[in-house]
C-alpha cells in the first residue's frame, strides 16, 4: 500500500509548508491508516463476492460463466482509485480561532467552526476502526447541520486534538 | 375525589400554595438555593414524597419559591382520548365494531362504566396531583409523575420563547397553557394548564426573572409595557390568502384527485381514504390559516418580542430580545403587485416560525429593523446577483440568487417566482461551508451554506468561487466577532 507521508499528501499537502510561513493555515492530512483500513475492507468484501461471483455460476452452469468475477474485480479496482483520492482530500487546519475541515473530490466541502460555538466534541473508535488503531473526532454545534467529522486519526492525535478544541471552546465560549 | 381536589384548587393559587406548602422539609434544603448538589435533591425529593400527606404550613424558602400545581381542569384534556380510541376502532374496522355492540347489554355497559370511569377519574387526579412546579432564581423545575417520576431543571437563561397558548375550550374554562422553548425541552415541559391569569402572571415573572431581575422583585415588576408595532386586518390577511398559491393548489387537488380516482378504481374507501386527508389540508391550508393568523398583533416590549393571534385558539408568544436566529422574507408572485411580503423567524428550539403573515413591505422592514436591532433590510440593488456563467449551473432560476453581506447581516436571496429573502445576524452563525459540485467547478462557482442555531441552514448560491473563498474567511470572522457585542443573555442585567 503506497502512502506518502501525511504531510505532502494530497494537494494542500506541499502548499500548506509554504502558507504557513506567510500566516495562512497550515493544513494537515490524514495518517495513512484510514486509507488501509478503507482498502483492506474494500478488498476483503468484493474479494468475497468476486469469488462467490465467480464460483456459483462457474460451477452451476460453466467454466465461462466465471467472467461474472470480472465485475467485482473491476469495481475493486475503481474503488481502490477512488478511496485514495477521497483519502488524499481530507485535511484539517487548526486556527487561531477557528478549525477549518476540507474534503471531497467532485463535491468539495469546507467547514469553518469557529472554537467559541462548540458545545461538544467527541472521540468515536469503532472495532474495526481500533484495530487499526483510528479514532474520529466530531464537532458539534449547536446547528445539527454544521457536519464537522474528522476521521482516521490516530488515537492519540484525536485526544490531543479533542482536548485542544476543548480547551479553546472554553476560553472562547459564546451563547447561542 | 371532590374534597382533596377542592383543596388542591386553592394550592393553584399563589397564596393558599404557600399555606399548604409540603415544603416542611425541603424547604431547608431548597433554600440553598440552584448550588445545591444532585444529593441534596434527591433528599429533598424524598423529603416532599414523605410529608405531601402530612402537609404541616410553612412559608417556602424565598429561593425556590413555593411548589404549586397545576389548575384542577388539567385531568379533563385528556378526557377525549379513551372516545378517540374507540371511535378509531370503530372506523377502522366497522363490522367487528357492530357485532360487538350487538352483544352489549345494559348490564355490561353499567359494569363496564362502573370500572372505567373511577379508573380514569383516579388516573387523571393522581396525574394532576403528582405535577409540581416552582420557580427558583435561575430555573423552572417541573416535578411529575407518580410511578416514573421525572424532574425537568428548565435554565431560564436558556429561555429563547415563551408562549401562552389557549385552545378554544381551555378559553372557555378560563386556562391557559404556558410553553416555555429551550433547546432540548419536549412537550412534556409544557405546563398545562393554568388558570389565564396565573399563566400570564407567571410568564411576566419568568421574563423578569431571565431578564436579570433580583429574585426578590422578579414578581412585582409585573408585565412589561408593550407598544404595538402591527395589527394584520383580517380583510387583508383574506385577500393575502386567497391570493396565495398553496391555497388553491390544495383546493384544485381536493377538487380534482378523488373524482379520478374514483374513475380509476371506483372503490369508496380508496376515494374515502384520499379525499378527506386532501380536504383536510384543503381546509387547513384556507381557512385554517385564516383561523390561526386572524387577528395577528406584534408588539414590542422590553421583555421582546409579542405576537398575539388566533381567533377561535388563542396564542400569545413572547421571543426575549436577542433569540432571533433567522428572518425570512418572503414575497409570493401574487402579492408583488400590492407590495406585501410575509416574514418568518427562525428561534431555537421553538416551533414558532410566522412573525407578520402578511404586511406592506415597508411595514415589515420596519418590525424587522426592530426584531433585529441596527439591521436595515437590503433592498433588490444591495443584493449582488450571481455570474452570468452561473445559468449553466441552474438554467432560469440563476437569476433568483442574489447575496448582500452588511456589517450586521448576512442576507441570501433565491427563488424567482416566490422570491425569499434570508436574513442572519453575523452573532448567530454557528458555523461556515463552502461547497462546490463538479457542475459549479467547471463554472467557477461554488455555494456558501451558513448554519444557525435553529437548525435552519441559509445557503447563497452560486457566487464566484473567489468571491466565495472569500466569503467563507470573512463570515467566520464576522461570526465570531459578531458575537462579542452582542447582548448578554440576561437582557436587563
Amino acid at each position: 500500500m503506497e502512502t506518502g507521508s501525511p504531510r505532502d499528501a494530497g494537494p494542500a499537502g506541499t502548499q500548506g509548508t509554504a502558507e504557513a510561513v506567510e500566516g495562512g493555515p497550515v493544513w494537515i492530512a490524514l495518517p495513512p491508516g484510514l486509507l488501509r483500513m478503507r482498502r483492506l475492507l474494500l478488498v476483503v468484501w468484493l474479494g468475497l463476492i468476486a469469488l462467490a461471483a465467480g464460483l456459483v455460476p462457474g460451477l452451476l452452469a460453466g467454466p465461462a460463466w466465471a467472467a461474472f468475477a470480472v465485475l467485482p474485480l473491476a469495481l475493486m479496482a475503481w474503488g481502490w482509485v477512488m478511496i485514495g483520492r477521497n483519502w488524499r482530500s481530507w485535511r484539517y487546519a487548526e486556527r487561531a480561532d477557528d478549525l477549518l475541515i476540507s474534503r471531497g473530490v467532485l463535491w468539495r466541502e469546507e467547514t469553518v467552526v469557529p472554537y467559541g460555538r462548540m458545545q461538544l466534541v467527541e472521540v468515536a473508535s469503532g472495532p474495526v476502526e481500533r484495530y487499526f488503531g483510528l479514532a474520529s473526532v466530531q464537532l458539534h454545534t449547536a446547528a445539527a447541520a454544521t457536519d464537522a467529522t474528522i476521521p482516521g486519526l490516530a488515537p492519540a492525535e484525536a485526544e490531543r486534538l479533542r482536548d485542544r478544541l476543548t480547551e479553546l471552546g472554553e476560553a472562547r465560549s459564546a451563547g447561542l | 375525589m371532590t374534597t382533596p381536589g377542592a383543596g388542591g384548587a386553592g394550592g393553584a393559587t399563589e397564596g393558599a400554595g404557600t399555606a399548604e406548602s409540603e415544603e416542611s422539609a425541603g424547604a431547608g434544603e431548597t433554600a440553598e438555593g440552584p448550588g445545591a448538589t444532585g444529593a441534596a435533591e434527591i433528599a429533598v425529593e424524598s423529603a416532599v414524597e414523605a410529608t405531601t400527606t402530612a402537609g404541616t404550613a410553612e412559608t417556602a424558602a424565598e429561593a425556590a419559591g413555593p411548589e404549586r400545581r397545576l389548575h384542577p381542569v388539567t385531568p379533563l384534556r385528556r378526557a377525549w382520548a379513551p372516545v378517540a380510541v374507540v371511535f378509531g376502532w370503530a372506523v377502522h374496522d366497522p363490522d367487528g365494531a357492530q357485532r360487538h355492540l350487538s352483544r352489549l347489554t345494559t348490564t355490561t355497559l353499567l359494569i363496564g362504566l362502573a370500572v372505567i370511569v373511577p379508573a380514569a377519574a383516579l388516573y387523571g387526579f393522581c396525574s394532576w396531583w403528582f405535577t409540581h412546579f416552582a420557580v427558583t432564581g435561575t430555573e423552572l423545575r417541573i416535578r411529575t409523575g407518580l410511578v416514573f417520576r421525572r424532574t425537568a431543571h428548565i435554565r431560564l437563561e436558556r429561555i429563547q420563547a415563551i408562549d401562552v397558548t389557549q385552545p378554544l375550550l381551555a378559553r372557555v374554562a378560563g386556562v391557559a397553557k404556558l410553553r416555555l422553548d429551550v433547546i432540548g425541552t419536549d412537550k412534556k415541559d409544557e405546563l398545562a394548564f393554568l388558570g389565564a391569569d396565573d399563566a400570564r402572571a407567571l410568564r411576566a415573572e419568568l421574563l423578569a426573572r431571565a431578564a436579570g431581575f433580583a429574585p426578590g422583585t422578579a414578581h412585582e415588576v409585573g408585565e412589561a409595557p408593550a407598544r404595538r408595532l402591527l395589527r394584520v386586518p383580517p380583510g387583508v390577511l383574506a385577500v393575502s390568502l386567497l391570493l396565495s398559491g398553496g391555497t388553491w393548489g390544495a383546493l384544485a387537488a381536493a377538487l380534482v384527485v378523488p373524482p379520478v380516482l374514483w374513475l380509476a378504481t371506483e372503490s369508496v374507501w380508496t376515494v374515502l381514504a384520499v379525499a378527506l386527508p386532501l380536504l383536510g389540508a384543503a381546509g387547513a391550508s384556507s381557512v385554517g390559516r385564516f383561523v390561526a393568523e386572524y387577528d395577528w398583533t406584534v408588539a414590542e416590549s422590553p421583555d421582546g418580542l409579542r405576537i398575539d393571534h388566533g381567533l377561535l385558539d388563542r396564542a400569545h408568544e413572547t421571543v426575549p430580545p436577542g433569540r432571533v436566529q433567522t428572518v425570512r422574507i418572503v414575497e409570493p408572485l401574487l402579492w408583488r403587485r400590492r407590495g406585501w411580503v410575509r416574514v418568518e423567524l427562525d428561534v431555537a428550539g421553538s416551533s414558532n416560525s410566522v412573525l407578520v403573515p402578511v404586511a406592506p413591505r415597508e411595514v415589515a422592514d420596519a418590525v424587522v429593523a426592530r426584531v433585529l436591532p441596527g439591521v436595515t433590510v437590503p433592498g433588490p440593488a444591495a443584493l449582488s446577483p450571481s455570474p452570468r456563467r452561473a445559468r449553466w449551473c441552474v438554467p432560469v432560476w440563476w437569476r433568483g440568487y442574489g447575496l448582500g453581506v452588511t456589517d450586521a447581516v448576512f442576507a441570501a436571496r433565491s427563488g424567482l417566482l416566490r422570491r425569499s429573502l434570508a436574513l442572519v445576524p453575523h452573532a448567530k452563525v454557528q458555523s461556515v461551508r463552502m461547497t462546490q459540485g463538479p457542475w459549479e467547478r467547471a463554472r467557477g462557482v461554488a455555494d456558501v451554506c451558513v448554519d444557525t442555531g435553529a437548525n435552519k441552514t441559509v445557503r447563497a448560491r452560486l457566487r464566484d468561487a473567489a468571491e466565495a473563498r472569500e466569503l467563507l474567511a470573512a463570515q467566520a470572522e464576522r461570526s465570531r466577532t459578531g458575537r462579542r457585542d452582542a447582548r448578554p443573555d440576561r437582557w436587563m442585567a
